[in-house]
């Protein structure tokens, strides 16, 4: 059970704007969630439903007069989003750091790979320079760099991709944060190096205790990785339960088309069940549920309900939350007609 | 390179040959008589063909030259580059003249130029879309419009013909007389830089805000650098690359002759050579005056390519 002093994160009515031109975006609506010491949290969800801006959000690195955020979140219990962005610089890089999607991009390709590891550490450490590129390459053979001493003095365009995520996760991890932030690790990689990567991540958090939110839209990598799963959808929760009872009990019609959507193996289909649609842009909302537009099963609710109103996060059991006006025998009926989860 | 600078030679000697007059005719003045032309061009080997002209000439160049035959002969010492009969004088000794002028003249400019244009595009990159990016934008955007003849001659007629400020212009050399040096360089300098540091500034900021967008600059705040070295180490050091390009081209562009300059400021400078020339016909010297600016160029070319390595190891060869 969550106690106040294993968790390490925790967000509390998240919000962020963005004002553009063609009116203001709200990318991230009322979002919650808790990440406790050691654990991992996976945010799934597809292209513009927030998972990204929201972790950029708590890391402080909206910049730009156009984003607003709102709400709170404790880091360690300390408060983030009121506060004073060089306190939160501090923790950037030392606390918590954060690996990206695209390693080639995000490195810096005029800086050899020790340079920047270097610097990581020089930032957070009243150490010589020495000592600072003697940890990085410890680091990098930790994340199974072969041939450190000639690696190390490289540029990111020498490396292979699954090498540059390994230099990002050494970079991120090198002093020892209580929380990374992975978004995306393995999206840009082969398939094969996306299991590495995964796998060293799984080892790297057992050996330090990091805590790991987990941005994907790969439920095999959640499956692989997650404690838990925050669903999101259109800047909003949708659901959020551990990693069991999201796979076998899923409660909202958006996680049973991401759910179908994944080719199963042991199933034979001739075509994979997408969901059809695309998600809502976010400059025009559906005033109901957000997901109310591509929902299969939107009739079966009485009086419009989804189309009027936003239904709550509601618990469906203790470690489960799901946004649905869906009842809850209507949901399981739906689930044995359709074969989803373990029924 | 070397095939670069050998086309190029090519195409300058032809261009000596395209225009629509007889080179002899014109070693002479009033006085001429047809004896006198057909002599000189025997002289100077305009009656030899085309292709034994341009290996006389390059020649010429690289080893010296000696124009005619028997006592009336004229030696001209390497590289020559042709003779002037309007000057009566070696085209290089013309050249060679003119070129510090002209250098001193771009160098000093470029150096402000840079100076300016780099640190105003940095400041309105630094605060974009406040109150310090749009003056200075502004700023910018007129000095942008704003023509060479125009400024100069703004200059030229208020600093020194209305207010007296600055004495009237009288290129002396720097070793010779330091202070007649500055006062007449001044005014071209800062002619010639108010357009570049608008053209830079832009540049500058607009290179400056497309990387500070890169992935790397989140990493590199991810990593909790402060802001001052996210800019400076990794936001401007990636920006830098297209700024050396420019500057490098542009540099030799002015070393060629920063011809309306010069001509508004009376220094004797490439850019006086070349319009003289162009005005009075002097073929030799057009074409010498064509290709100094285009060697130049071509140098640029080549010490930007090595630029390019020092800045971004992913040009370098491994």
């Amino acid at each position: 059970m969550t106690t106040k002093e294993n968790v390490i994160l925790e967000v509390k009515n998240l919000n962020v704007e963005f004002t553009t031109d063609d009116g203001i975006i709200h990318a991230v609506n009322n979002v919650s969630y808790t990440v406790e010491r050691g654990k991992t949290l996976a945010i799934v969800g597809e292209s513009g439903s927030g998972k990204s801006v929201s972790s950029l959000a708590i890391m402080g690195l909206l910049k730009g007069a156009n984003s607003k955020v709102s709400g709170e979140v404790f880091f360690n219990g300390q408060e983030l989003v009121g506060a004073d962005p060089e306190e939160v610089r501090k923790l950037r890089g030392d606390e918590m750091a954060m690996i990206f999607q695209d390693p080639l991009s995000a490195l810096h390709p005029y800086y050899t790979i020790g340079d920047q590891l270097a610097e990581a550490v020089l930032v957070h450490n009243d150490i010589s320079e020495k000592e600072a590129v003697t940890k990085a390459a410890q680091m990098l053979t930790k994340v199974g760099i072969p041939s450190v001493e000639q690696r190390i003095s490289e540029y990111p365009h020498q490396l292979s991709g699954g090498m540059r995520q390994r230099v990002m996760i050494a970079m991120a991890l090198i002093n020892g944060p209580e929380l990374l932030i992975a978004d995306e690790p393995t999206t840009a990689l082969d398939v094969t190096v996306q299991a590495q990567i995964l796998e060293l991540l799984r080892e790297l958090q057992k050996e330090f205790g990091t805590a790991i939110v987990l941005i994907t839209h790969d439920l095999g990598v959640v499956a692989d990785l997650a404690d838990e799963v925050l669903v999101m959808y259109g800047g909003s929760a949708v659901e959020h339960a551990g990693v069991r009872e999201l796979f076998y009990e899923p409660q909202m019609p958006y996680t049973w088309g991401l759910l179908a959507s994944v080719p199963q193996i042991s199933v034979k289909k001739e075509q994979l069940d997408p969901i059809p649609g695309s998600p809502p842009s976010l400059l025009n909302m559906p005033k109901g549920c957000v997901f109310e537009p591509r929902c299969a099963f939107k009739n079966q609710v009485a009086n419009n309900a989804c189309v009027d109103k936003f239904p709550d996060l509601l618990a469906v059991s203790e470690n489960h939350e799901a946004r649905c006006h869906l009842s809850e025998s209507q949901r399981v009926a739906i689930r044995v007609d359709r074969k989803i989860g373990k029924v | 390179m070397i095939l670069m600078l050998t086309l190029l030679s090519i195409v300058t000697f032809l261009l000596f040959n395209a225009v629509p007059t007889d080179p002899a005719r014109l070693t002479c003045g009033k006085t001429c008589t047809p004896e006198i032309v057909a002599a000189n061009r025997i002289r100077l080997g305009l009656d030899q063909p085309l292709l034994t002209q341009y290996l006389e000439w390059m020649k010429g160049i690289f080893v010296g030259r000696t124009y005619g035959s028997g006592t009336a002969t004229f030696e001209c010492s390497t590289p020559c580059l042709g003779y002037s009969f309007k000057n009566g004088e070696e085209v290089t000794t013309l050249i060679v003249n003119a070129l510090p002028v002209t250098m001193y003249l771009a160098l000093g400019a470029f150096t402000l130029w840079m100076v300016v244009g780099i640190f105003s595009g940095i400041v309105a990159a630094k605060h974009q879309g406040k109150w310090q990016d749009r003056t200075i934008m502004g700023v910018a955007l007129v000095g942008y419009s704003l023509p060479v003849f125009f400024i100069g001659l703004l200059f030229l007629v208020f600093a020194i013909v209305r207010w007296n400020i600055l004495p009237y212009p009288n290129y002396e050399s720097p070793f010779d007389d330091p202070v007649a040096f500055f006062q007449t360089m001044l005014l071209p300098w800062v002619t010639l830089a108010i357009l570049y540091s608008a053209y830079y500034t832009r540049l500058t900021r607009s290179q400056i805000l497309e990387t500070m967008g890169e992935d790397y600059i989140r990493t590199a705040r991810a990593k909790g650098l402060p802001e001052r070295v996210v800019f400076r180490k990794h936001a401007f050091r990636a920006g830098l690359t297209p700024i050396v390009t420019s500057a490098g081209l542009d540099l030799a562009g002015l070393l060629g002759g920063a011809v309306i300059t010069e001509y508004i400021f009376s220094l004797p400078g490439l850019g006086r050579v070349a319009i003289g020339a162009v005005t009075d016909y002097d073929l030799p010297t057009i074409t010498a005056a064509v290709l100094v600016a285009a060697v130049f160029v071509i140098i640029a070319n080549l010490v930007v390519d090595i630029l390019y390595a020092v800045v971004d190891p992913r040009v370098r060869l491994t």
